[in-house]
């Protein structure tokens, strides 16, 4: 078996799947090969995403431990976002629809880029137009920023017109029922291929 | 007053002769209360090269047209100073691409409301400016990526 799969790795070593090996590192924890596994991007082993402090919609401080034995489904964005930021949010309710039952062991999490304008009842508000169980999060400017480079993801207030507006990464990103991050979603990507990869993830001991 | 009334007259007839874009299924996406921005959508289609310049909404302080582009996994949203209609071609305004921005929004603006919005157009070849009123129902938020049916 195991000459099988480091064929298999061989010939694909030269196009995406080299940019996943030294993205993701090639393994999983328990060593068995993961690529084509997922969907998404396998990050397993990244060194960064590892864990957030931040303040949900209700006012409660939140890490990651918050939300073990749960698949967390962690994005960036803000609510003045008139496009991606809600077809994301509407593709996790399709995604947790997908899910049927395992539904309720997704946890979908929206941490905004922008807390100067998203105050915790627009959040909240905003939340409860998609599914009242997604939770958004958010910190002042320094711990917004914190957080996102700890994830490397990136954001930039742009000014337009008389507004600003936020560039922002759109990638999703998968951690597993242990708290391990393990997949970054493309925003390209269909609810059935979210569903797909988190309930894999939802397998994981 | 005859003056005004004349001209507002004459201004009329000039637009309905010049209405020379078609407007499909447009829609607004529904906001929550205290959201200041959403998007309105829909697509065009003109029998002359036509220029969509600016664009007004009563329940907006401010209205620009707008392009969101995916770069490198990063969403970029930019003003765009104007989009051309093209005989022939439909532009679509929709999720992922171009779409006209509300900005400072008066009100929040729920599932089955109607968004007034006027285009401003310019026809390519004369240089001369109309506008034309679309009635845009409201999609509420969350309800997807699709003009409300009715």
């Amino acid at each position: 078996m195991g000459f099988t799969n480091r064929n298999r790795i061989h010939v694909l070593a030269g196009s995406a799947a080299a940019l996943l090996i030294t993205l993701a590192g090639g393994c999983s924890r328990s060593g068995e090969p993961v690529v084509g596994q997922f969907k998404g991007l396998d990050i397993t082993g990244a060194p960064y995403g590892k864990d957030f402090n931040l303040t949900d919609h209700n006012g409660q401080e939140r890490t990651l431990a918050d939300f073990k034995g749960q698949v967390v489904m962690l994005y960036f964005g803000f609510v003045q976002c008139p496009d991606v930021c809600p077809t994301a949010l509407s593709r996790a309710v399709e995604t947790k629809r997908l899910l049927g039952a395992d539904g309720e062991r997704l946890q979908v999490l929206f941490v905004t880029v922008d807390p100067e304008r998203d105050a915790a009842p627009v959040l909240k508000a905003y939340m409860a137009a998609f599914d009242p169980s997604f939770l958004a999060l958010s910190g002042d400017l320094q711990r917004t920023r914190d957080t996102a480079n700890s994830f490397k993801a990136y954001y930039k207030k742009v000014p337009t017109g008389s507004s600003y507006t936020m560039d922002h990464s759109a990638l999703s990103y998968l951690f597993d029922p242990s708290g391990v991050l393990r997949v970054a979603m493309r925003h390209e990507q269909t609810a059935q291929d979210y569903a797909h990869d988190i309930a894999l993830l939802l397998k994981t001991p | 007053m005859k003056k005004i009334t004349l001209s507002l007259c004459l201004l009329a007839a000039a637009t309905l002769a010049q209405a020379q874009v078609t407007i499909h299924a447009p829609w607004v996406r529904g906001t929550v209360p205290m959201q200041q921005a959403s998007g309105a959508f829909m697509q065009l289609s003109a029998d002359k090269t036509t220029r969509l310049v600016a664009a007004q909404s009563p329940v907006a302080k401010v209205v620009e047209l707008h392009e969101m582009v995916m770069d490198n996994n990063v969403m970029k949203m930019r003003q765009v100073p104007g989009l051309d209609i093209v005989p022939g071609s439909t532009l679509d305004l929709k999720p992922g691409g171009f779409h006209i921005m509300l900005i400072e929004l008066k009100q929040q603006l729920k599932g089955g409301d109607v968004v007034p919005i006027t285009l401003v157009f310019e026809d390519t070849q004369t240089k001369k400016q109309f506008t034309q009123e679309v009635q845009a129902p409201v999609t509420a938020l969350g309800g997807g990526n699709m003009p409300m049916k009715h």
